[in-house]
C-alpha cells in the first residue's frame, strides 16, 4: 500500500513539470494572440494616422495678382452680376506668367497654371466681390496651390524618382524650390477639410456635408429606433404572456439582428423610395433603414438589461401597492437605464459605421452641398470614405484616411460617451 | 398598445406627407448614370455650383443601364432629370421612357471614349484588325469547316503568321465594366462581322425563323441557344440576338485573364511581362504613355485626333440625356446642360480635356450647343 503511495507520488510528480510546462505553454499562446491582435491594430492605426496627418495641412502660393480690368473683361463700375462672372482664371494665368516669364512652351504653360488650385478663382472673386476697388490693382495674395504642387511641399513626392513616374514634373518642382526660397510658399491648417463638402480636386475636398449626413440620418435613427426598441423591450419583458407568439417573436428579434445590412437597404428601397416615394439619397431614409437594423441590437440589449434587474425591487414596489407600469416606470426602467444606453449607443456606433444599405437608396452619390434638413440629399462619412478611395486622383489618398481618423475619433467618443452614461447612472 | 398603433399610423402620414411635398418641389438637379462619364460630369457639376447660385447638382454612378432605367421610370421630382450613358439610347429604352410618360427626351453628345489594347514599352508594337483580335479572343471562332468550335488558338502566329510567337494573353476588364461590354460589342462583334457566315446571321429579322435555324446548324451554333433565348425574352429571337449572344462572348480558357477594374494594375502587369496585352480606356494610355504604347488597330493608332475622327474602330460615344418636362420645374437643368457643353469646358483648353475626356470639333460641338439651348427632341 505504502509502496503503491509513493509510486503515485513519483508519478505525479515527474507529470507536474510536463503539467506546469503545458500551462506556461498555453499562457504564451494566449500572450502571443494578444500581442498579434495589438500588432495589426497598431499597424492600422500607425498607416491610417501617418498617412492622414499631411491632410490637416493645406499650401499656399503667394502669387502677385494683377486685377486688370481687362484680363477680367469687365468695364469700370460693373455690378456685382457682371463681376462675378469675370474671369478670374484668366487673371490667375496671367499673373503666373508674369512671375515667370521664361516660361514659353504650351506644356510647361499648363505645368504652371496646375500649380493653382481652381478653388483659389473663388477666393479671387470672393474678394473682388468684396472689394471692388481691387480691380485694376496689384497685390499679394496667398492663392491655395493644387493638390500635386502641395505633395510635393509636403516633401511627398522626391526629385529621385523617375520623372515619367510622378505627376509633379522636374520643371515644376523647379518652380516651387524658387517659390519657396523666396519665402512665397505657406503651410496653414487646413480648415477647408472642415468647412467644405465633396470636391473632385483634392484640396478642396471637406467633409462637412458628409458629416452633417451622418448627423441627420443618426437622428432620425436615435429617434426611431431607442424608443420603439426600448417600448419593445419593456412590453416584451414585463407584459407580453409567455405563449407561442411571443417566443417566435424573440426568434425572430433575435434572427433579424443577424441580417447583412445591405437587405435593409433593398428593403428601404421597396418600401419607403418606391412605394412612399419618399425622396432619394435623403438621411430621412437613411436614418429609417438603419434604425431597421440597429433595432434589434436595442431590443436584445434592452431585454438583457430589464432582465438583470434584481426581481426584489419589483416585489418590493408591487408590495407598496405600485402598479405594474409604475413599478416599470419608476423602479425597474431606471435601474436598468445604463445598459439600454450603453446598448443602444453601440448600436449608433454600428449605424454611424455603415455604408452598405445607403448604397441601395442613392446616398452614395457626388453631393457638394451640406444638407440643412433630413430630406435634402446628403451622403453620409463612412460613404465619402469609400468615393474618396475609389478616386484616381493621388490627392485623395491622404484625405481617405485623413476621414477615417475623423470616423473613427467619433466612434471612441461614442463609446465613450457609453462608459461616461453607464458609470453615472450606475453611482445614482 | 394602442399609441404604439397610433404612433405607427402617425408615422406613415407623416413619411407619406414629407414624400408628397418633396415631390413638387426639388431645387436640386438629380443625375444618375454611367461611370465613365460620373468623373466628367461631377468635373462640371463642382464648377457649375461653385460659379452660379444653383445649388450643386447630386450625381450617383449607377452605370448606363441603371441610370436609363431610372430615367424611364416617370416623370416627377422623385425621377431624375438628367442620365449620363457611355452608349447610345437602345430603341426599347425609348420606347420604355415613352410609355411611362417620359415622352421628350434631349440627347447631348458629349465627347468619345477609346479602348486602347496596349502592351508594354519593352516589346515591339502590334498591328492587330478587328477579325484578329475576334480570332484570338472570341470564345468560339469558326474552324476549318466553317462551323464554330471553341477556340484553338494559344499563339498570335497560329492566327497571322505575320504576328510575333508569343502565348495570347490579354488582361482586361470584368464583365460588370462598361470598358468590356464597349469591347466585347466594338472589338469582338466588328471581327465577327468581317466573318460572312456570322454576318449573314446577324442580319436575319424575327419572323425569319427557318432561316435562322438554317443559319445556326449551318455554323454549329446548338439549337438550344434559340430556344432558351425565346424562353427567357418569351419572344423569338432576331438573327441579331444569337449573333451577339455567340459574337460577344469572351474566351475563358485562361487566355483572356480578369484583372479587375484597377486599371494601374494592369498597366503594372503589362510592364511586368512585355508578352502580354492589356485593355484599358484611353486616357489611361495617354497617362502612362511611357510605360506602354497602344496597338493599330485596323491599321489606325489610337490617338487623340483618330478618336475623335472616329477613324479608331474601338472607340464610343459618350451621351447625356435630359428629362425636357423637368426644365423649368427643376432649377438648373439646361444651365447645367450649357455648363458641360460650354467652350470652357469642352472647348480647345477646356477643364474637361485635362481629365480625359476627347472632345467632339467645333462645328458638332456648335451644333449640340443649339441643341441644348433649344431643347431639340430626340425621335426614334
Amino acid at each position: 500500500m505504502s509502496k503503491e503511495t509513493f509510486r503515485n507520488t513519483e508519478l505525479i510528480q515527474a507529470s507536474l513539470k510536463k503539467r506546469y510546462a503545458r500551462e506556461k505553454r498555453f499562457q504564451l499562446y494566449g500572450q502571443l494572440a494578444v500581442l498579434a491582435g495589438f500588432a495589426f491594430l497598431f499597424i492600422l492605426l500607425f498607416d491610417i494616422v501617418s498617412k492622414g496627418t499631411p491632410a490637416f495641412t493645406q499650401k499656399y502660393l503667394l502669387v502677385d495678382v494683377h486685377f486688370s480690368a481687362d484680363k477680367l473683361g469687365v468695364a469700370p463700375g460693373a455690378g456685382e452680376e457682371e463681376l462675378s462672372r469675370a474671369n478670374y482664371s484668366g487673371v490667375i494665368k496671367a499673373s503666373l506668367r508674369e512671375m515667370f516669364p521664361d516660361v514659353s512652351s504650351r506644356s510647361d504653360k499648363r505645368r504652371l497654371y496646375r500649380m493653382v488650385s481652381i478653388g483659389a478663382e473663388y477666393d479671387l472673386r470672393d474678394q473682388v466681390l468684396s472689394d471692388p476697388g481691387l480691380i485694376g490693382q496689384r497685390k499679394d495674395v496667398w492663392l491655395l496651390a493644387h493638390s500635386e504642387a502641395a505633395s510635393y511641399l509636403k516633401g511627398q513626392v522626391s526629385r529621385e524618382s523617375p520623372e515619367a513616374e510622378r505627376r509633379v514634373k522636374d520643371v515644376q518642382m523647379d518652380w516651387l524650390d524658387q517659390l519657396r526660397d523666396d519665402g512665397r510658399t505657406r503651410s496653414a491648417f487646413n480648415t477647408l477639410f472642415f468647412l467644405e463638402g465633396d470636391s473632385r480636386e483634392p484640396e478642396l475636398a471637406g467633409i462637412r456635408a458628409a458629416l452633417q449626413g451622418s448627423f441627420f440620418t443618426l437622428l432620425v435613427t436615435f429617434l426611431l429606433a431607442f424608443p420603439v426598441g426600448v417600448f419593445a423591450a419593456v412590453y416584451l419583458e414585463e407584459f407580453a404572456p409567455r405563449n407561442r407568439i411571443t417566443d417566435l417573436i424573440e426568434i425572430n428579434i433575435n434572427n433579424l439582428a443577424a441580417v447583412p445590412s445591405i437587405v435593409f437597404g433593398l428593403l428601404g428601397l421597396a418600401v419607403f423610395i418606391n412605394f412612399f416615394e419618399l425622396p432619394r439619397s435623403a438621411p430621412l431614409v437613411g436614418g429609417i433603414v438603419l434604425s431597421l437594423m440597429t433595432l434589434p441590437t436595442i431590443i436584445i440589449t434592452s431585454r438583457a438589461a430589464i432582465q438583470a434587474v434584481s426581481p426584489s425591487i419589483r416585489e418590493a414596489a408591487l408590495g407598496v401597492g405600485a402598479s405594474k407600469l409604475q413599478t416599470v416606470f419608476h423602479h425597474v426602467l431606471p435601474v436598468a437605464m445604463p445598459g439600454i444606453l450603453t446598448g443602444s449607443i453601440i448600436g449608433m456606433a454600428q449605424a454611424l459605421g455603415e455604408s452598405a444599405p445607403l448604397l441601395m437608396i442613392g446616398m452614395v452619390a457626388f453631393i457638394m452641398d451640406s444638407p440643412a434638413s433630413v430630406t435634402d440629399p446628403a451622403t453620409v462619412l463612412p460613404v465619402q470614405i469609400f468615393l474618396w478611395a475609389d478616386s484616381p486622383e493621388r490627392g485623395f489618398t491622404e484625405k481617405t484616411s485623413a476621414a477615417i481618423m475623423v470616423l473613427m475619433g467619433f466612434l471612441i467618443l461614442m463609446n465613450a460617451l457609453a462608459i461616461y452614461l453607464r458609470k453615472r447612472f450606475e453611482t445614482k | 398598445m394602442n399609441k404604439q398603433i397610433i404612433g405607427a399610423l402617425a408615422l406613415t402620414v407623416g413619411m407619406t406627407q414629407i414624400g408628397s411635398v418633396q415631390a413638387q418641389g426639388r431645387d436640386n438637379v438629380s443625375i444618375v448614370g454611367s461611370s465613365t462619364v460620373y468623373p466628367f460630369a461631377t468635373v462640371v457639376a463642382e464648377r457649375f455650383g461653385r460659379s452660379t447660385d444653383f445649388k450643386t447638382p447630386k450625381i450617383e454612378s449607377t452605370g448606363s443601364g441603371g441610370g436609363l432605367k431610372l430615367f424611364c421610370k416617370g416623370v416627377g421630382a422623385n425621377t431624375p432629370d438628367i442620365t449620363n450613358s457611355s452608349r447610345r439610347i437602345k430603341k426599347s429604352e425609348y420606347d420604355q421612357c415613352q410609355e411611362n410618360g417620359v415622352t421628350d427626351v434631349v440627347e447631348v453628345l458629349v465627347g468619345f471614349d477609346g479602348i486602347a489594347i496596349a502592351n508594354s514599352r519593352q516589346a515591339p508594337k502590334l498591328s492587330l484588325s478587328l477579325k484578329e483580335l475576334y480570332m484570338a479572343l472570341a470564345k468560339d471562332v469558326p474552324g476549318p469547316d466553317g462551323k464554330l468550335i471553341a477556340n484553338p488558338y494559344k499563339n498570335w502566329k497560329d492566327i497571322n503568321p505575320a504576328l510575333p510567337a508569343t502565348p495570347i494573353e490579354v488582361l482586361g476588364p470584368p464583365p460588370t465594366s462598361g470598358t468590356r461590354d464597349a469591347f466585347a460589342e466594338l472589338a469582338l462583334g466588328g471581327g465577327a462581322q468581317q466573318i460572312p457566315a456570322l454576318k449573314a446571321l446577324r442580319g436575319l429579322g424575327a419572323e425569319q425563323a427557318d432561316e435562322i435555324k438554317s443559319a445556326m446548324a449551318a455554323l454549329g451554333i446548338p439549337a438550344g441557344v434559340y430556344t432558351s433565348y425565346e424562353e427567357s425574352k418569351g419572344k423569338p429571337p432576331k438573327g441579331k440576338d444569337i449573333f451577339k449572344t455567340i459574337a460577344y462572348s469572351v474566351r475563358e480558357d485562361g487566355a483572356f485573364i480578369e484583372a479587375g477594374e484597377n486599371d494601374n494594375l494592369i498597366v503594372q502587369k503589362l510592364e511586368a511581362n512585355p508578352e502580354a496585352l492589356g485593355i484599358f480606356g484611353f486616357s489611361f494610355l495617354e497617362e502612362n504613355g511611357d510605360k506602354v504604347q497602344g496597338s493599330m488597330i485596323g491599321g489606325v493608332e489610337p490617338t487623340f485626333d483618330t478618336i475623335a475622327d472616329g477613324d479608331y474602330p474601338v472607340s464610343r460615344p459618350l451621351y447625356f440625356y435630359i428629362k425636357a418636362a423637368h426644365v423649368g420645374r427643376i432649377p438648373g437643368i439646361q444651365e447645367y446642360a450649357l455648363e458641360f457643353t460650354s467652350e470652357r469646358a469642352m472647348g480647345e483648353d477646356g477643364y474637361l480635356l485635362e481629365k480625359g475626356l476627347i472632345p467632339l470639333d467645333e462645328d458638332e460641338l456648335e451644333q449640340i450647343q443649339a441643341d441644348v439651348a433649344a431643347l431639340k427632341r430626340l425621335e426614334m
